[in-house]
């Protein structure tokens, strides 16, 4: 480990770090903008330059490796009157209109001004003025504002994987951009937002909504997929105006997908604030108190046997955990939080776990996906594939849809039948898994969400055990949800129990009028249409498709709205924080179900949140480790038997549009509008 | 650079000849590193192609190599010898840097104006020059100058400027070089030292 002297302390530091980097661990301050420590090194903003004994010329500190015995100086007049005229040129072509600019007061050009610029400007000719460009529905240009740092173009070449961006032109005719006219194809796009150190690339649905400093920022979890995200949610009064990433390297490192940043606004469009009744065939506005008795009307004296429940992609553990408690009471074991009717086993925890967890993918060295596009599945998730696949000597493999995913792989075929084959050691890909020591396999829901799905199961078990995937520390088999409650539902154990009904049978069940009561709970991805005479409850943030054949409503709080439990694909377990009150007559979900349950005679033994949350760690001890992954044991599961021919698909068709929020966002509207688009607006993913 | 609006080219592919060329040029570069080969590509399709570089031009190069568009839009943006727009049968570029200023490179702008209609930036309307005002080429001894083609033209005055530009306009070939007479970059006056043979000192 090489030492060097930075400000006269000395201090080691690993090899293979950058002078800036060390200087940070020193404790010395460093202004820059075109280094990032997640991109490749540029060295071109020239900011952080400093002095190095025995140098003739300053250096610039991130691009500089760190040697024996180096001194550097970042603090002599010199260094700051290097600053002084870096920035000096950087704001040579930068305009003055931080007033009327969104990255205003969260700007690291006008923050490293104010620190380490000139108090005034000696420049008096023109300023150059440059087009502005176009990037699609979420990024809004202002590129005069653009200081050729060139983290944008490496974001989308070497994160995204979507070589689109890049500076043409040169010396004062740069320009960032995409050359030939076109919206910017990737589901990470939104991070430009956050990269770009200026005012060039901001939200374009956030453009001139409020400024940082008026926004309370809440710490919470991302539901829009399974992956759970480290967000940070900016509020003001009671309005979500922005959805930000946080840092978790275990997680998302520090990205987000768009549909988790920009489907905010589907937060304050068709909500339901107050309860509805359906009286004469129509839903009529309630209280409280009517529909929780026309509930108790319909489910007094009734068989357990006649009621059911299903839980949405969206819904917290605390609620299931009550309306599971609620079905007990009842005397109904008809439940299901699988509205995709995937037969996963809930009695194996590693059957539906992301067992190798996100972090581990990196440790991984082949890779076989089926019936996924974690592209759209998971955004972020398919970064840190491509991330290790960029690290070199990654083979993937995919059974199922041919599609873009960023990253090379090898087709292998379309369906069960390649992969009991390869279950069965044929095809090229068994050769490479065989070379493998850290193969991993990751099932996603295009696999699961069908008839066959327990022998899909059955058939991955056999391919992990064959390939050695599943070896003491390393476990390769990994499930890809496309839902954030998913795993939690299983873990809390939301799936028909003895006796019981699952969704299809629920649904059947509905049809032929044998469930007499359905519970949704945030359901909107079922087909309750065919229902019929089955009284339906639903409880939910949206008037999506499950309010619409209701006979009562329930408003329920959206995942901004309530400090709330759920448990991300890698079976860690997180908790949102409320950011803003839910609208209207609208409550926390578990807390309607717990005063229905006084209501119906069944009252639930908990009153406030710590004694649910004690309940659930009773039931199952994985509640009590929050923000942590404890590895599953690996066991049988799944049902070897007939598979069907038809070719897997992805579980996500429209990546924009994938619960009640986005559906309710105008911001994916418009990207789902540019989608289909054609080549315009294709993102190679659709087809 | 934004988008080359006036693009409206069909698809292209090197011509036969140029396929083998390339793989000539391609066998000097390391293997894997055949994105090196970028610019001479650039290069010969541009020649191929009547003078200018479409963005089909660029895919296909970036087909070829192996590279990202992308990255082949960014050599041919970075460099000026590459035309991104239709240009005429001859290209003119004209220096107006100092020396050739001083030496009446006005005059030579001007009379290129008179000839071909078109000032700098503009194609003639009968589409057989395209008029560049251009940075230093390297010929300040024989200012001013101008490069049409792959030629240079020095020595100019505004009479011979018209002379060289009808000619080619009419069909004919011109004589690049200078056009006062003088050999290369010798003195204008003639040879003013080392006349004779040398004397022993």
């Amino acid at each position: 480990m090489p030492k060097l002297t930075i400000d006269g302390q000395e201090i080691e530091v690993e090899a293979g770090l950058t002078v800036l980097q060390a200087c940070e661990q020193a404790g010395a301050e460093v202004p820059r903008f075109c280094f990032h420590e997640r991109l490749s090194i540029a060295g071109n903003c020239r900011m952080c330059l400093v002095e190095m004994e025995r140098a003739p010329k300053p250096v610039a500190s991130c691009a500089m490796p760190v040697g024996e015995g180096m001194v550097i100086t970042t603090n002599s007049p010199a260094v700051q009157k290097m600053r002084k005229g870096v920035m000096e040129f950087l704001l040579i072509n930068h305009p003055l209109d931080c007033p009327i600019c969104d990255q205003g007061g969260e700007c690291d050009l006008q923050d490293q001004a104010v620190a380490f610029g000139a108090d005034r400007s000696r420049y008096e000719e023109n300023k150059r003025a440059v087009k502005d460009k176009y990037m699609g529905p979420l990024i809004s240009t202002i590129m005069t504002r653009c200081i050729h740092c060139t983290r944008c173009v490496r974001f989308a070449q070497e994160i995204a994987g979507v070589p689109e961006l890049g500076a043409t032109g040169r010396g004062e005719h740069t320009e960032v951009g995409t050359y030939v006219e076109k919206a910017l194809t990737s589901e990470l796009s939104g991070n430009l937002i956050d990269l770009c150190p200026v005012g060039a690339l901001t939200s374009a649905p956030y453009a001139y909504h409020a400024r940082s400093w008026e926004l309370k920022k809440t710490e919470s979890i991302d539901v829009m997929d399974a992956l759970g995200a480290a967000i940070r949610v900016d509020s003001r009064g009671p309005e979500v105006m922005r959805i930000m990433p946080r840092l978790n390297e275990d997680v998302n490192e520090e990205w987000i997908s768009d549909k988790s940043r920009f489907a905010c606004d589907g937060l304050m469009k068709r909500r339901l604030d107050r309860p509805y009744v359906r009286l004469d065939g129509k839903l009529q506005e309630a209280s409280w108190q009517d529909a929780f008795n026309a509930i108790a009307a319909q489910v007094s004296g009734k068989a357990g046997s006649k009621i059911a429940a299903i839980a949405g992609d969206q819904v917290d553990v605390e609620t299931m955990a009550a309306m599971k408690d609620l079905m007990a009471a009842f005397g109904s074991t008809n439940m299901d939080c699988r509205q995709d009717g995937a037969a996963l086993d809930a009695s194996n925890r590693a059957s539906y776990l992301f067992n190798t967890t996100v972090a581990g993918i990196e440790q991984a060295d082949a890779c076989l996906i089926i019936g996924s596009n974690p592209r759209i599945e998971s955004p972020v998730l398919n970064a840190r594939i491509r991330k290790r696949y960029v690290a070199g000597s990654f083979p993937i493999g995919v059974i199922g849809e041919q599609a873009d995913l960023t990253y090379a792989h090898t087709n292998l075929g379309a369906g069960a039948e390649t992969l009991s084959d390869l279950a069965d050691g044929k095809g090229a890909f068994a050769e490479v898994l065989n070379n493998a020591e850290r193969p991993m396999l990751i099932l996603g829901a295009g696999a699961l969400a069908r008839s066959d799905s327990a022998a899909i199961l059955a058939l991955a078990h056999a391919v992990a055990d064959k390939y050695g995937m599943v070896t003491g520390d390393w476990n390769g088999f990994n499930v890809l949800h496309t839902a954030a409650s998913r795993v939690g539902g299983m873990d809390i154990g939301f799936v028909a129990g003895e006796g019981g009904l699952n969704t299809a049978g629920i649904l059947a069940g509905a049809a032929s009028g044998a469930i007499e009561t359905l519970f949704l709970l945030g359901a909107d991805e079922v087909d309750v249409s065919k229902a019929g005479k089955t009284f339906v409850i639903y409880q939910g943030h949206h008037g999506d498709r499950g309010a619409h054949n209701a006979d009562v409503i329930l408003p329920g709080a959206a995942y901004t709205e309530k400090s709330a439990t759920y448990v991300n694909l890698e079976g860690r377990v997180q908790q949102t924080t409320q950011a803003i009150f839910p609208p209207g007559d609208a409550r926390e979900d578990w807390t309607i179900i717990r005063a229905l349950s006084d209501v119906v005679g069944k009252t639930l033994p908990y009153n406030n949140i710590e004694d649910l949350r004690a309940r659930m760690i009773a039931g199952n001890a994985v509640f009590g480790d929050l923000n942590t992954v404890s590895a599953a044991s690996w066991g049988a599961f799944g049902t070897s038997g007939a598979t069907d021919a038809a070719p897997f698909t992805s579980g996500v068709d429209n990546f924009f549009m994938t619960d009640p929020i986005s559906r309710a966002s105008e911001t994916m509207a418009k990207c789902t509008e540019t989608l289909s688009n054609g080549a315009e607006g294709k993102t190679g993913t659709d087809g | 650079m934004s988008t080359p609006v006036d693009n409206k080219p069909g698809p292209f592919s090197f011509s036969a000849e140029n396929v083998e060329r390339i793989k000539e040029i391609v066998a000097k570069y390391p293997a894997g590193k055949q994105a090196s080969a970028c610019m001479p590509l650039l290069d010969m399709a541009q020649r191929q192609n009547d003078g200018w570089i479409s963005v089909p031009v660029m895919d296909h190069i970036a087909e070829v190599l192996g590279m990202i568009p992308m990255q082949v839009y960014e050599v041919a943006t970075f460099y000026t010898m590459y035309n991104l727009k239709p240009v005429g049968k001859h290209h003119v570029q004209v220096c107006t840097n100092l020396p050739c200023w001083l030496r009446g490179s006005n005059e030579i702008a001007a009379a290129c104006k008179r000839v071909t209609g078109a000032g700098f930036g503009a194609t003639s309307e009968d589409g057989m020059f395209t008029m560049t005002e251009t940075e230093c080429l390297g010929a300040c001894v024989n200012a001013p100058m101008m490069q049409i083609g792959d030629d240079f033209f020095e020595d100019l005055t505004a009479e011979n400027v018209e002379t060289i530009l009808t000619t080619l306009r009419n069909g004919g070939t011109a004589t690049p070089g200078p056009q006062n007479g003088r050999h290369g970059s010798e003195p204008a006056g003639g040879l003013t030292s080392l006349k004779g043979e040398g004397e022993d000192a």
